[in-house]
């Protein structure tokens, strides 16, 4: 028996993420530059680890209540009401889960199934896709575009529902472009999702880095509460990737089903990272501030940056992404992000990683020092000349 | 002090190489803003100067300091602000403040060597007429200063890409 064949046509037809070529080319590098990490640069605040580290010396290292700790539980509660005016019961409105790629999973586990729909804007984070293909469900791409600042258009979700969309993710603010929804961009969408029957699963990690104003939730619309899952988390807000730690909440019958898939598949979440986790609610406003100004005066750097060296970039009002358009160079994603790592060693994720819709953008992450920012901004203008002058030699070659 | 002064100070405290230009584009506002805030501050004695961290250690020259604890007599008048004048003349003196607790004036000296720093004490500091009592400590080793983490390996150990 050959253990491929037996492999299942779904896990099979998923993709692996495109970006492995990239991997191996600048671990052969010396002095490269990253611009394709998506995570914080920072290290998660001291008084987070140290509650953790506490932990571990106190000797709590059992497992937790299959949702979680309910002193965390109530902690998140109190941040979602403070936050985002959203009210949750501790007790059966929200689970603890293995970051927020557990919480995607398990929703998508919960409401989608062979011969079901999910409807997933694109270019967006890669695991919507794959968890969907997982289920047996059909991946439905809405195409966002850069002329509407990458946010959905009632009008393209119209078109994209069938009688079979079983969910809709709504991914803001978003990975890899670096968009957010505002309250009446939301407002579209609900008149459109308002009289559905499809379940909205809000991928909210990146709702702490808005540039602009309070992040909104599609939750907040009281006809849409009952049927969003709000997926949300610590990674990208306190700077905890490692730690795996997010949370999901929704309505208790939504969540009641959702725990028993995270109760068999993971039991809970690393309960150290839950410890830390209650400190970073209750005491880690301030390093998150501090984390955000940061991240806003980069942004404006390297948005300033492509739009200087004439490559258009929309701005960017959240997470920690710009996503300039690389028509102009005429080369395809894929070319530009081989060559400029190639030739300037700066790592670029081609936008087509997210969707073949992403294809003529590439995404960069500020979320690095400032001095890569500069010197990567410094190395891409070179590129890009030289590019644009092959281009005009190629042109006086043929004319 | 009106946002953008303050947004100023915070980016200039960490790093005061930055140029005006670069600190326009990442407040969101213009050169001649920039420049007039800090002109500003700089007028009003805000800014009084911009330094350069150094681990002297690294640069393999010979820096000792030494914080020393001087308890003094105040005088009339004048309380503790005439002594105090007299100790940060000194070049040596790179700091000096006057404290609350068990002692009046912390004084900061550097010297090239332990010897040096020492006759400073024992010749100049400890025989101005007010001073009572001097308590020297030289450092051995700088793990922090002013913010900054020294010998702290600031290689970017994460994955390459991540999606």
């Amino acid at each position: 028996m050959n253990i491929k064949d037996k492999v299942k046509p779904n896990i099979l037809a998923t993709p692996p993420s495109g970006i492995r070529k990239y991997f191996d080319l600048i671990n052969e590098m010396k002095d490269a530059i990253s611009l394709g990490i998506g995570e914080p640069d920072f290290e998660t605040p001291w008084i987070i680890r140290e509650e953790g580290i506490y932990s571990l010396e106190k000797g709590k290292t059992f497992y937790s209540s299959n949702a979680g700790f309910i002193e965390l539980r109530e902690e998140i509660a109190k941040y979602m009401a403070r936050k985002y005016n959203l009210h949750y019961d501790p007790r059966t409105e929200i689970l603890v889960t293995v970051g927020g790629s557990e919480a995607i999973d398990i929703a998508l586990r919960t409401f989608a199934g062979p011969g079901d729909e999910v409807i997933i804007p694109e270019p967006s984070f890669v695991a919507y896709r794959g968890c969907t293909m997982f289920c047996g469900a059909t991946p439905v791409s809405l195409e966002l575009k850069a002329e509407h600042q990458f946010r959905i258009q009632p009008e393209q979700l119209e078109e994209c529902i069938t009688d079979r969309t079983a969910a809709i993710i709504i991914p803001y603010p978003n990975n890899p472009t670096g968009a957010i929804m505002e309250y009446e961009d939301y407002a579209r969408i609900v008149e459109v999702l308002r009289d559905k029957d499809i379940v909205v699963i809000s991928d909210e990690l990146y709702a702490e880095l808005n540039y602009r104003g309070r992040h909104v939730s599609i939750a907040q619309f009281p006809e849409m509460k009952d049927k969003t899952i709000v997926i949300n988390g610590f990674s990208k807000a306190f700077a905890m990737t490692g730690w795996r730690i997010g949370f999901v909440c929704g309505h208790h019958d939504a969540i009641e089903q959702m725990k028993k898939i995270h109760q068999y598949a993971v039991m809970c979440s690393p309960t150290t990272a839950q410890f830390a986790a209650i400190e970073a609610l209750r005491n880690g406003e301030p390093e998150v501030r501090r984390m955000v100004d940061e991240y806003n005066r980069r942004r404006r750097v390297m948005y300033d940056g492509f739009n200087r060296m004439g490559l258009t970039c929309f701005e960017p009002f959240g997470a920690f992404y710009c996503f300039p358009d690389i028509r102009s160079t005429g080369l395809t994603s894929d070319e530009f992000c081989e060559r400029l790592l190639r030739e300037e060693k700066v790592l670029t994720v081609p936008g087509n990683a997210f969707g073949a819709c992403g294809e003529g953008f590439v995404r960069a992450t500020y979320a690095t020092s400032l001095d890569n920012i500069l010197e990567a901004l410094k190395r891409i203008g070179r590129f890009v000349e030289k590019v644009r002058a092959e281009n005009r030699y190629a042109g006086a070659v043929t004319a | 002090m009106g946002q953008l002064q303050h947004e100023i100070l915070e980016i200039l405290r960490k790093n005061s190489r930055i140029s005006d230009e670069e600190i326009a584009v990442m407040l969101g506002t213009d050169v001649e803003s920039v420049k007039t805030a800090i002109k500003e501050m700089e007028e009003k004695g805000i800014i009084t100067g911009y330094k350069t961290l150094i681990d002297w250690e690294k640069a393999h020259e010979d820096v000792v300091t030494a914080y020393i604890e001087v308890r003094v007599t105040p005088q009339r008048e004048h309380g503790f602000d005439k002594v105090a004048e007299r100790i940060y003349q000194y070049p040596q003196v790179k700091a000096c403040s006057l404290m609350s607790g068990g002692f009046d004036l912390f004084v900061v000296v550097e010297g090239k060597t332990m010897k040096e720093v020492a006759l400073f004490v024992a010749e100049k500091l400890a025989t101005i007429d007010s001073v009572l009592s001097t308590s020297t400590h030289f450092v051995l080793k700088n793990y922090k200063d002013n913010g900054v983490i020294f010998n702290r390996n600031g290689k970017d150990e994460r994955e390459a890409v991540v999606l």
